[in-house]
């Protein structure tokens, strides 16, 4: 018996019939719709590196089953840029070197999206520090990270659009 | 993580029909859930998936002054709530100084309250454990018992309660609301969850079945909205679970202790509130020697389960010290940027 599943996936609508139920969003994203850009870390909820917005707010996709996703709206780092346009948050990652060898970073990205979508940390570095805590870095870019987080998040506070 | 039959409940009364048959369970963020599915600490049969259940995430202010919060509303929906983060201060910072921003956006209360405990010997899913396998004896005992009970523990099983939310909770006299095959029942946070006694696996008072739909804060607990915090000692600055933790209120009355509520986390299998403490501190001058009295009340009957834990004694106390006395000083305007730190606070 295959679980029928509706998603909008970075703002395209797919349709999936789930054959087995402990499939997570992570593996659904790698492994079958072949988006490799939210990464398998550690697979228990503790890296952040899987890190994608359902329905607009940051999750651990790692510990999402599929088959409670029905309807919802997936946004992964595959569709946050405008086509060559970097998303402000991909921007200020590149210019305050946010990252070492970058597998840590879609999640981080994602989570500083969430970050700023939630309003809670503004440009305060204590506070982003803290709202970013559920992403781990061990190439240890942290410094950078905050940079880029707090530039983009002063930036987007004057646009409408934000993300 | 073994292959499980997966339905989806339409209404409670559905969920329930389900989960009378052994080997069910509840999945709501599974953030908990399919964590120890994964490690093959759970393994369940058939697993009911509660998260399209209508009415039961809201968030709700009652004509009689308490608030009813859903049991699938998000950690992160509780904290965010101008409601409850105006008259119930400590269980928002409660909740913001546990696990991640993405962990708190999607775990709801209800999974908040029925997680189970991190000790590293329930998690590993080989060693001997009695809350996973009854009478197979407990690992733990005699070896890595650093973040282990020192209240309430037996000799089957020295684990804790892993949540920072249910602290607060305790203290402010918050209740459960229960559905089951027979209807719906209502019980205090602090007779949910059950000490380990002679059988370790039964965790809470919830019969197989039965689920938990909402909880239930107190109109009285508002009272301490101005003088509340909840402080939480852990080995890392965030993102790591308590060493020990206390939520401590009061509320002060012409320069005297009116009513007073503290209550512990890390210390024991459950919540642990110490209602003793609190009537020391009534009608006292809020010093550091109330709150100095108070603490050692309040670990009065304390017990290390090992030797690498006898330290949380002499922690806890400090920690109610400290907390009691932030209390005093007043609720913040803002929830600190670091929530519940005793690095955020100066």
């Amino acid at each position: 018996m295959t679980i029928p599943i509706r998603l909008t996936l970075n703002g395209k609508p797919h349709a999936i019939d789930l054959d087995d139920p402990r499939v997570t969003l992570l593996d659904l994203l790698r492994e079958r719709l072949g988006l490799t850009g939210a990464k398998k870390g550690c697979d228990r909820g503790q890296c952040g590196a899987c890190t994608v917005l359902v329905d607009g707010r940051r999750i651990n996709s790692c510990l999402q089953l599929v088959a409670s996703l029905d309807g919802a709206d997936v946004l992964t780092i595959e569709g946050l840029s405008e086509g060559d346009a970097l998303h402000p948050v991909q921007a200020a990652f590149i210019a305050h070197d946010g990252f070492q060898c970058g597998f840590c970073t879609p999640g981080q990205i994602m989570s500083a999206v969430g970050l700023i979508r939630e309003g809670r940390a503004g440009t305060d570095p204590e506070r982003i520090r803290e709202g970013m805590s559920g992403n781990l870095c061990r190439c240890g870019a942290y410094a950078g990270i905050l940079e880029a987080v707090k530039d983009a998040s002063g930036r987007m506070e004057h646009r409408e659009d934000a993300a | 993580m073994i292959r499980f039959d997966y339905t989806r409940a339409a209404s409670v009364a559905d969920a329930l029909a389900t989960a009378r048959q052994p080997g069910t369970a509840f999945l709501a963020a599974g953030t908990n859930l399919v964590d120890l599915m994964k490690g093959g600490v759970t393994n369940p049969e058939r697993v009911v998936d509660i998260t399209r259940l209508p009415g039961l995430s809201g968030i709700e202010a009652l004509p009689d002054g308490s608030v009813r919060i859903g049991a699938l509303a998000r950690n992160s929906d509780v904290a965010d709530d101008p409601h409850i983060a105006r008259t119930y201060p400590m269980v928002a910072e409660a909740l913001l100084a546990g696990a991640s921003a993405q962990l708190r956006n999607a775990a709801t209360v209800g999974g908040n309250l029925l997680q189970r405990t991190r000790c590293q010997y329930f998690t590993d899913a080989v060693s001997p454990c009695n809350k996973r396998q009854p009478g197979s004896g407990c690992a733990a005992t005699g070896h890595a018992t650093r973040l282990h009970a020192v209240q309430g523990w037996s000799d089957h099983c020295i684990a804790t309660n892993p949540s920072d939310f249910c602290v607060p909770l305790a203290a402010l006299d918050a209740s459960v609301e229960i559905e089951g095959q027979g209807g719906r029942r209502s019980v205090k946070l602090t007779e949910f969850h059950l000490l380990p006694g002679d059988h370790p696996e039964r965790e809470t008072v919830l019969e197989p079945g039965e689920l938990v739909t909402a909880l239930t804060l107190p109109a009285e607990a508002a009272a301490f909205a101005g003088h509340a915090r909840y402080l939480k000692v852990r080995d890392r600055t965030s993102y790591a679970f308590a060493v020990v933790s206390a939520a401590a209120a009061l509320t002060l009355d012409g320069g005297r202790i009116g009513q007073a509520r503290l209550a512990f986390g890390g210390l024991a299998l459950k919540p642990w509130r110490v209602t003793e403490a609190e009537g020391a501190l009534a009608g006292k001058a809020p010093s550091p020697e109330a709150y100095a009295e108070a603490a050692r009340i309040a670990l009065d009957g304390a017990k290390p389960s090992g030797e690498a834990n006898a330290f949380k004694i002499e922690l806890a106390r400090r920690v109610a010290v400290r907390a009691l006395s932030l209390a005093a000083a007043g609720t913040p305007a803002r929830i600190p940027a670091l929530p519940a730190s005793p690095f955020g606070i100066v």
